[in-house]
């Protein structure tokens, strides 16, 4: 059973989370790429053995959204994170612009 | 027993005959098929048979028939949402009918009759449009109710005591179940008597493109000079694809499933309940085929889970309440190609030569003679046939996706 720690609730069982896919950054102004980049966006996936940072949705819980690091191959659950917290580079670039 | 295998028998394992051999990895081919399972040994096979192109090699990186071909719950049907979908899933499941005839190896076909069970008002309304785009594009398909269900399917909870009862069935008279082992094998058998080179144990480590060609693979094994190359490896698809430089709309999820002990034949049809995430068939072994939705999140583990058996086991004991005695043998799990339309990827992509069949989620089992035909007459002629142009890679970039969501399979 996959544990992931919900930022607010601490540890829970993986099933009161729906997952979100990979972290993809949204471009900061959708009208100004072009239209691969925006598929690119929308669709592509990398998909890669090993570990991703990817969205989860505290769905039946408090209903919160995280980011995981999580190892796709194991399962392995490295550490789980706010977006825009924590210090990280990737996420915290941002800035707190999007909306 | 037949004197011939008796007389095999007698003489030892040396002389049994071999149904593939093995051959040292050549420096070129005309055309590599990295995956060997059902459908690149299709392509293979179509290849050899219907374009005469031979000096093909199929390269697997362990053994034929060991991802997603070995690892389905072995249904085929053609009992689709779109008629794009219909139209192509029928075309694979004629190819089935003969088969056996075909590779001249007893595939097992058993079109026994599938039923899809409806629980609520709009899923009866899924099925009434299922089956007259069925029926507009020549499937035999058709609405049933209680009652007709009860008499194909007697053992089924069809009073009002399930918490989501059965209202009505899309009944698929053609649709049923297969041995797929034995597709993978003969495929091979077949590919293999007409010159195709399969290297089991040969795993891809790298494409090499050229000013946007493909002009080799390199593999475990030695390296491939090759300008045509089909990605056929399912849930380990963009790993190959990323090795051409290819990213792709697909994300894998582990899907699984499992068997129980055999027990004496009561259930003649397959069913399946897309509300209840769930479907089950019985083998001619006995035992109960069942699986049931993808699991919850991207993974490339194989591992099975108590979760998945528990929760399916509860969706079966809600159709079939004489089950809860019946011992479960084995439970596993294979990678599956999700893409967000729930329709496959096939054809070329911006990289010339490289061609991929790809995006077959938890689908592609039933569809692997028409995607190995399909795609041998792309990698022969260089012309992308009709009937898999709606599912081209271009189709994400263009917004025109196939929505299969409602009929490619359950839970989603």
């Amino acid at each position: 059973m996959l544990l992931l720690t919900c930022p607010n609730c601490g540890p829970r069982n993986v099933s009161e989370f729906h997952f979100g896919n990979e972290y993809n950054p949204r471009p900061a102004d959708p009208a100004a790429v072009s239209d691969d980049e925006w598929v690119d966006y929308l669709h592509l996936h990398n998909n890669k053995v090993g570990v991703q940072t990817e969205w989860w949705h505290h769905g039946t819980g408090c209903g919160l959204w995280l980011l995981a690091e999580r190892d796709t191959k194991t399962s392995e659950v490295l550490r789980t994170y706010l977006w825009g917290q924590n210090g990280d580079p990737e996420t915290d670039s941002e800035g707190g612009s999007e909306s | 027993m037949s004197l011939k295998l008796f007389r095999e028998a007698l003489a030892g394992r040396e002389r049994l005959p071999r149904m593939w051999r093995q051959h040292a990895l050549k420096d070129s081919y005309d055309a590599v098929i990295i995956g060997g399972g059902a459908h690149g040994l299709a392509c293979a096979y179509y290849l050899a048979k219907d374009h005469g192109l031979t000096n093909v090699a199929v390269v697997e990186k362990t053994y034929i028939g060991s991802g997603g071909s070995g690892r389905n719950t072995a249904i085929v049907r053609s009992n689709y949402l779109t008629p794009e979908g219909v139209r192509f899933y029928n075309a694979s499941l004629t190819l089935y009918e003969d088969l056996a005839r075909d590779l001249d190896f007893n595939v097992m076909l058993g079109q026994r009759g599938h039923l899809t069970l409806a629980h609520s008002d709009s899923s009866v309304i899924t099925m009434r449009r299922r089956a007259e785009t069925n029926r507009l594009v020549g499937v035999d398909s058709r609405l049933i109710s209680p009652q007709e269900i009860a008499k194909l399917c007697p053992d089924l909870d069809l009073s009002d005591r399930p918490r989501y009862p059965i209202l009505a069935a899309l009944y698929h008279p053609p649709g049923g179940i297969i041995r797929h082992d034995a597709v993978v094998w003969g495929y091979a058998h077949q590919a293999d008597a007409r010159g195709v080179h399969i290297h089991q144990n040969t795993a891809a480590t790298g494409i090499d493109v050229e000013n946007g060609k493909v002009t080799g693979v390199r593999t475990t094994q030695g390296r491939i000079k090759t300008d045509t190359v089909l990605n056929a490896t399912a849930g380990w698809g963009t790993i190959i694809s990323d090795m051409a430089g290819v990213k792709l709309p697909m994300l894998t999820r582990p899907l699984q499933a499992f068997v129980t002990e055999p027990l004496k034949p009561f259930l003649n049809v397959v069913i399946v309940s897309g509300s209840l995430h769930a479907y089950i068939s019985q083998s001619d072994r006995g035992e109960l085929v069942c699986g049931g939705s993808v699991d919850p999140y991207a993974s490339y583990s194989m591992n099975s889970s108590l979760d998945f058996l528990e929760g399916l086991a509860g969706h079966l004991l809600a159709l079939f309440p004489c089950l809860p005695k019946v011992k479960v043998l084995r439970q596993w799990a294979g990678l599956c190609d999700m893409t967000v339309d729930y329709s496959p990827i096939m054809g070329k992509t911006p990289v010339e030569g490289f061609h991929i069949d790809l995006g077959w989620g938890t689908y592609g089992f039933k569809a692997s003679p028409i995607c190995g035909k399909t795609l041998a007459e792309l990698l022969a002629t260089g012309r992308t046939p009709d009937l898999i142009r709606p599912f081209r890679l271009s189709r994400f970039a263009e917004h025109d996706l196939v929505g299969e969501g409602g009929a490619a399979s359950v839970g989603h």
